[in-house]
């Protein structure tokens, strides 16, 4: 495109002007106004405006929910999902590629079918949920319940980040690890997990970003009790369907800023592990 | 998944080799690994089906001979026939502009198409409430001429654009950025004009990554729940997608009928998934890594 000629390297390919002012247009009106539209309203609040909003207990008490059964369920799903990528790669046994197909379901399920499968199945009558409620551990209608959605709605990012860095790794340098007489513990722990750790850490921010956001699975089997069981997103529509606008906003600008800075925190690991280990 | 995934699936090491664990500690990993798979994937998904069959075949098919549930099918198809081919269109223009092409600041454009991944469903209604709603932005606009954007279908499309916008420019980036620009060149070089060295060059080079990004869009756009639900204002049989129906059916206490429902975007889930596995296996290479 000849109107173009300063901002892009030379190339015979047509179409640069065409499909990036699209693209661009396209980006504006669908993503940028709308959440431009969210900070003005927020900014409109102003300082006394947010305080308000988040002195009040019950929205303290769902945040709070929120991040901290996002927390756990990420960590839980990062422990599990090395597990799962680890054996997914490495081994071959029966059913592997059923298994590995799966893992990818909660991208694909919509997130209210899950919920409502997750609820019978947890709820005190359900076949799991009244097997655990034997042994005193009651989930649907608390925050287990919330957490065992968000291990289900997590387990994917975990799974797959971790997944390509274990192929990708060289089998020579574990055959000269354990010629040069080192254990095979030693090696996973020296040679094998070092590189695999920006990766986990990637993976554990992207199922504890969408943790904080979910929505559709969690609804069904938390029960929504205020103070208890009640999370973030859910206070949200409360307070749409209430008409409070401002205290909708309030409440979707903290949770975007920390899921932005999830987001700001894995490219930094990311482009420390490019450094420091050559790969993505 | 990267060709180097797929390899590995077929790569067993020997069993008495210095590179891999014991014998029990290998038994033991993969005994974890699919007993939380199973626990944790496998048991929901089919207890989605045995719900929805719980009281026999008949009471199943029985679940679809009602007018809302029928409403609700029709309008997540349309719904669907909207969103996907938008952004469809959208994400061969960006992936072409960012595959193609080197300038500054596309860093930034990627992060910027990626983010509505990073925003809650929720808050994904909340913002076509602030631009389109009765106190927003366009407010004014739109009282005058009289459109109605939130509450009705339209709210319910952009909604669903924005939670699956992502997904299909997300496919084919990494694609097009592999194969390079080659086979355009030497197109073009031969006289071919830029629409056809696309539709006969680059089309064929990124068919399946597509075709998976059109499916996982169209599964997503089908079955988003939170952001729909903020913008549709729920009046049933007029802005009730099918996950709201469910929604509405379960918290009725008509599990047969919720699950029956469910059932079709879940069997719609299935078929993405397979045809993923299939894709991957046969094509890994023509279908780039991407998480999502």
């Amino acid at each position: 495109m000849a109107s173009l000629p300063a901002i892009k390297q030379p190339s015979v390919i047509p179409g640069f002007g065409l499909t990036l002012g699209y693209t661009l247009f396209v980006l504006s009106v669908i993503v940028l106004l709308p959440l431009f539209a969210l900070f003005a309203k927020a900014s409109g609040l102003g300082f006394s405006g947010f305080w308000q909003v988040l002195s009040d207990h019950r929205v303290q008490s769902a945040l709070r929910v929120s991040f901290g059964v996002s927390f756990l369920a990420a960590i839980f799903a990062s422990l599990f999902g090395f597990v799962i990528a680890w054996v997914l790669t490495r081994y071959s046994f029966p059913g592997h590629r059923l298994m590995d197909a799966v893992v990818d379901l909660p991208f694909a399920l919509p997130t209210a079918v899950a919920g409502i499968a997750l609820a019978s199945l947890y709820g005190s009558k359900g076949p799991i949920g009244s097997l655990l409620e034997a042994i005193g551990i009651k989930v649907a209608y608390t925050p287990v319940g919330i957490f065992v959605a968000l291990v289900f709605i997590g387990l994917p990012f975990a799974v797959r980040t971790v997944q390509p860095l274990i192929a990708e790794i060289e089998r020579e340098i574990e055959e000269a690890s354990a010629t040069l007489g080192a254990s095979r513990l030693y090696s996973l722990v020296h040679i094998i997990l070092p590189p695999l750790v920006p990766a986990m850490f990637t993976g554990f921010a992207l199922a504890f970003a969408r943790g904080i956001g979910e929505y559709g699975s969690v609804i069904f089997i938390a029960g929504n009790l205020p103070y208890v069981s009640e999370i973030a997103p859910l206070l949200i529509v409360i307070k749409l369907s209430e008409f409070d606008y401002s205290g909708a906003c309030a409440i979707a600008v903290i949770m975007l800023a920390v899921s932005f800075a999830c987001l700001l925190l894995i490219n930094l690991i990311q482009a420390w592990s490019r450094r420091r280990f050559g790969h993505v | 998944m990267s060709e180097t995934t797929a390899k590995s699936n077929v790569q067993e090491p020997a069993i008495n080799s210095v590179v891999t664990e014991s014998r029990g500690t290998r038994a033991l990993l993969i005994g974890v690994a699919v007993f939380f798979l199973l626990i944790f994937l496998v048991v929901p998904l089919v207890t989605v089906f045995q719900q929805a069959f719980a009281k026999g075949v008949q009471a199943y098919f029985a679940s679809f001979d009602d007018d809302d549930a029928q409403a609700a099918i029709k309008l997540t198809c349309i719904v669907a026939a909207i969103a996907v081919p938008f952004n469809l269109v959208f994400g061969i223009a960006a992936s072409w502009a960012i595959a193609k092409f080197q300038f500054p600041g596309k860093s930034l454009l990627i992060t910027l198409i990626d983010l509505p991944f990073s925003v809650s469903p929720v808050v994904s209604g909340l913002i076509f409430i602030l631009v389109f709603g009765a106190q927003g932005l366009l407010a004014p606009l739109l009282n005058t001429f009289d459109v109605q954007i939130v509450f009705a279908v339209p709210g319910i499309v952009l909604a669903t654009v924005f939670v699956t916008f992502p997904l299909i420019a997300r496919q084919l980036i990494p694609l097009m950025e592999e194969q390079g620009n080659g086979d355009e060149e030497a197109a073009l070089t031969l006289g071919a004009s830029g629409f056809h060295a696309f539709r006969t060059v680059t089309l064929p080079n990124i068919k399946w990554g597509l075709l998976y990004g059109v499916l996982l869009c169209n599964a997503r756009a089908m079955g988003e729940f939170g952001a729909v639900s903020v913008v549709s204002g729920h009046i049933r049989g007029l802005t009730d997608t099918i996950p709201l129906h469910v929604e509405i059916l379960y918290n009725e206490y008509n599990f047969v009928a919720a699950f029956a429902v469910a059932s079709l975007l879940t069997g719609l889930a299935l078929v993405t998934l397979v045809i993923k596995a299939i894709l991957t296996w046969r094509y890994s290479s023509e279908l780039a890594a991407g998480a999502h």
